[in-house]
């Protein structure tokens, strides 16, 4: 049996190495390439070398307010999303009647694509400052703190059924015993319930933060950058570059690999620090 | 820990599946349309068609007319078996589509290039075009696109002009009050006049039953292309004028904007004479501009003879055909009492020469079809409204709606001045972009108009830089 599954294993993984090779390995080393060239379109790409990797920082200050836009913002929505989604997590595995549907409820709005979440909160947003006589476009705080409330709606749900995977997982004796040793419930939550369900944390930590950090639909839909492209996020800066003038497509290529190794090197510095803390079992 | 990978995985697939299906959805619904119509029509001819190698592929511009293109499509199809593909982009996302449409194993035929510039990007695509039929038959041989050497890479195929669009319904109303600065539409000839009418409207907008004299002016991200291109045209054309720049060569590399004071003064005259406060500017679209004015809720708006589809389709119109006319938009500029509207083209049909002669050849012969035979004329004139350069269109062969006509009106007149479109020298849309931004930010009051004209002296030089 063994030798027989040994045999015929490169066969039957050849399926998916194929899929892996045509949909993911050749288009990331065809775009590492291109943000080396000048081109117009993928066909037709010169050498140009480091020069749009400069590009990309000298040319003007956008990238970079695009980072630290990105950043500010990614901190924020990590930290509310997640702390709502576990409360809301926390509040729905008591015996409340309805559970259920509450659950349903509070996952539906992740299953609406992001260009009409972003119109939708567009008009919302736009309904409530229209009272204060201006409108989202109108300052940059008012696209970042619409962008945190639409990624928390997004995501929120979503989270928050992860959490009530690992509390339901958490053992029964476990709490038993916290409360016959008099455990109060802020005690159980801090020091059973947190450290229990730290694997959950890890997964909804390591999904927010990518998430947030390459944003787009939502950006492009919500503010489009207004004003100017003070609200643009990595992802959107990316795509003005690409699209905004000729001979720019290398630099937005550039911008979208050194945006890649960000994504990377923050999503596993994230999941190192947060794997160290999970409880064994 | 199981569990949880459990539910993870689940949650995973059900979130991937949502975003499958939203994403093509929300960008490519046109064109999800137009395959739907193309493969309808395949089945219905496929008999005795001609194989792969004659197929047209036209990548439309024009989103406003895209099912007419499908028809078009279709009758071509019926009456020669060549099968013709049409893919609408959508609105000001051309460059996008064209640029991962090329790049693909069946590439557009037809696609269209904006100007000068568009050809220096495009370059490497496009075919030249000066022994074809449509390029013998095109009237101002001037207007096509050159390399100046004797090859023609873009040939003009709609000439479109732009002014101030106003129902006439209610100016006469004006016209009849007592105190009114004007007894006529003629006897605005200048901003002043135009300045003191408006302002006289405002103050009267309650007897006169609208909310603002002037649509609101979009200046949301996208939509904004009415001021950082089409109004912005008027004051650069007098300075190239006036400073006798060679528009072909690098003098446009830099500009003084000399005239940014009269941009000021008709922008300004939209912002306090509109509908909408200026501060709400921002999420206002050029489609609503359109409704308000179909709606009669406002007197004029700026744009252009494309706009009748958009005016003539809101539901509840209330403009009638023979009271919309066209003013040409003043800005306060000496000796503009002859000024007419601004005319030209910023549609180049170009072949793509990387596409099999066949293929080449057949969209040629595609392109002839629709503006010299019957049928193809007929589309043109009735049915997308184009006033065509060519002389396959004899007299009476115009378009018969209102603000074609007008255009053509406004063409023949004596004396009068008319604007080319030299916004198609403007560096990048970059530069429109953040011209645009700078606009709603000064509407909104965040930055004064010295930073505004400033930032437009700037970025074009910075961009016509890195062209």
């Amino acid at each position: 049996m063994d030798k027989t599954l040994k045999k015929y294993f490169p066969l039957f993984l050849l399926p998916a190495l194929a899929a892996f090779l045509i949909a993911f390995f050749i288009p990331f080393l065809l775009g590492l390439y291109l943000s080396f060239t000048e081109f117009t379109t993928v066909s037709n790409a010169q050498w140009v070398g480091l020069r749009n990797y400069v590009r990309a920082f000298s040319s003007n200050r956008d990238f970079l307010n695009a980072l630290w836009f990105t950043v500010r913002f990614t901190v924020v929505s990590v930290i509310t999303v997640n702390v709502l989604a576990f409360a809301l997590a926390l509040a729905l595995t008591r015996d409340i009647r309805g559970t259920n549907l509450f659950r349903t409820i509070f996952f539906m709005p992740n299953l609406i694509g992001g260009i009409v979440l972003g119109y939708i909160w567009q008009l919302i947003i736009n309904g409530v400052l229209m009272n204060f006589g201006v409108d989202i476009t109108f300052s940059a705080k008012y696209g970042f703190w619409g962008l945190v409330i639409l990624m928390n709606w997004q995501m929120i749900g979503y989270m928050m059924i992860i959490y009530i995977a690992g509390i339901q997982n958490i053992p029964g004796e476990l709490i038993e015993a916290a409360a016959i040793d008099g455990a109060s419930p802020f005690q159980t939550l801090y020091h059973v319930t947190i450290p229990m369900v730290a694997s959950s944390t890890t997964i909804c930590t390591f999904l927010t933060l990518t998430n947030s950090f390459k944003l787009f639909d939502q950006n492009l839909a919500l503010t489009a950058g207004a004003p100017g492209r003070e609200s643009a996020m990595l992802a959107l800066d990316i795509y003005n570059t690409f699209y905004g003038r000729m001979g720019y497509e290398g630099v937005g290529q550039a911008k979208a690999v050194i945006f890649f190794l960000m994504v990377a090197v923050i999503a596993f510095a994230q999941l190192f620090l947060t794997r160290s803390k999970e409880v064994e079992r | 820990m199981k569990r949880v990978l459990a539910a993870v995985l689940s949650a995973a697939i059900a979130v991937s599946f949502a975003g499958c299906s939203s994403s093509p959805s929300s960008s490519g619904q046109s064109s999800s349309q137009t395959s739907g119509q193309t493969s309808g029509a395949d089945v219905s001819s496929s008999q005795g068609t001609s194989g792969k190698g004659e197929k047209v592929y036209y990548l439309n511009f024009k989103p406003e007319v895209a099912e007419i293109y499908n028809e078009i499509a279709k009758t071509y199809q019926e009456e020669t078996g060549v099968e013709v593909t049409v893919v609408t982009a959508a609105s000001g996302a051309y460059e996008q589509t064209l640029k991962s449409e090329i790049a693909k194993a069946e590439p557009p035929t037809i696609f269209q290039i904006n100007g000068p510039k568009g050809y220096v990007s495009w370059k490497d695509y496009c075919a030249d075009l000066r022994d074809t039929d449509l390029y013998q038959h095109l009237t101002d041989k001037a207007l096509a696109i050159t390399d100046g050497q004797g090859g023609v890479y873009g040939i003009p195929y709609v000439v479109e002009g732009y002014g101030i669009i106003y129902n006439d319904a209610i100016m006469q109303k004006y016209f009849a009050m007592d105190g009114a600065k004007a007894s006529s539409v003629e006897e605005i000839n200048n901003f002043e006049t135009l300045k003191a009418v408006v302002e006289d409207m405002t103050a009267k907008k309650g007897e006169l039953g609208i909310e603002g004299v002037f649509a609101s002016t979009s200046l949301k991200p996208g939509e904004d292309w009415r001021w950082h291109t089409h109004l912005a045209n008027l004051p650069l054309y007098y300075e190239f004028q006036a400073n006798s720049i060679d528009l072909t060569g690098d003098a446009t590399n830099t500009i003084q904007f000399q005239n940014s004071e009269h941009f000021k003064n008709i922008f300004d005259l939209y912002l306090n004479n509109s509908t909408t406060d200026p501060k709400l500017l921002g999420s206002r679209q050029v489609a609503d501009s359109m409704a308000e004015f179909a709606l009669g809720q406002c007197a004029m708006v700026q744009n252009g003879n494309w706009a009748w589809s958009q005016i003539s389709q809101v539901e509840g119109n209330t403009v009638k055909e023979e009271d919309i006319h066209f003013l040409p938009i003043y800005t306060g500029m000496e000796g503009e009492e002859n000024q007419g509207l601004s005319i030209g083209t910023e549609n180049f049909l170009a072949i793509n020469k990387n596409v099999s002669e066949e293929q080449q050849k057949a969209s040629e012969d595609f392109l002839f079809w629709l503006y010299s035979s019957d049928k193809g004329k007929d589309y043109i004139v009735n049915r997308l409204g184009f006033i065509a350069p060519f002389d396959t269109f004899g007299e009476g062969e115009s378009p018969a709606d209102p603000l074609a006509r007008e255009v053509l009106d406004w063409m023949g007149r004596e004396g009068v001045q008319t604007i080319p479109w030299n916004f198609t020298i403007f560096p990048s849309q970059t530069f429109k972009d953040d011209f645009g931004a700078a606009l709603l930010q000064y509407a909104q009051g965040s930055k004064s108009w010295e930073d505004v004209a400033s930032s437009v002296v700037s970025r074009w030089q910075e961009e016509s830089a890195v062209g």
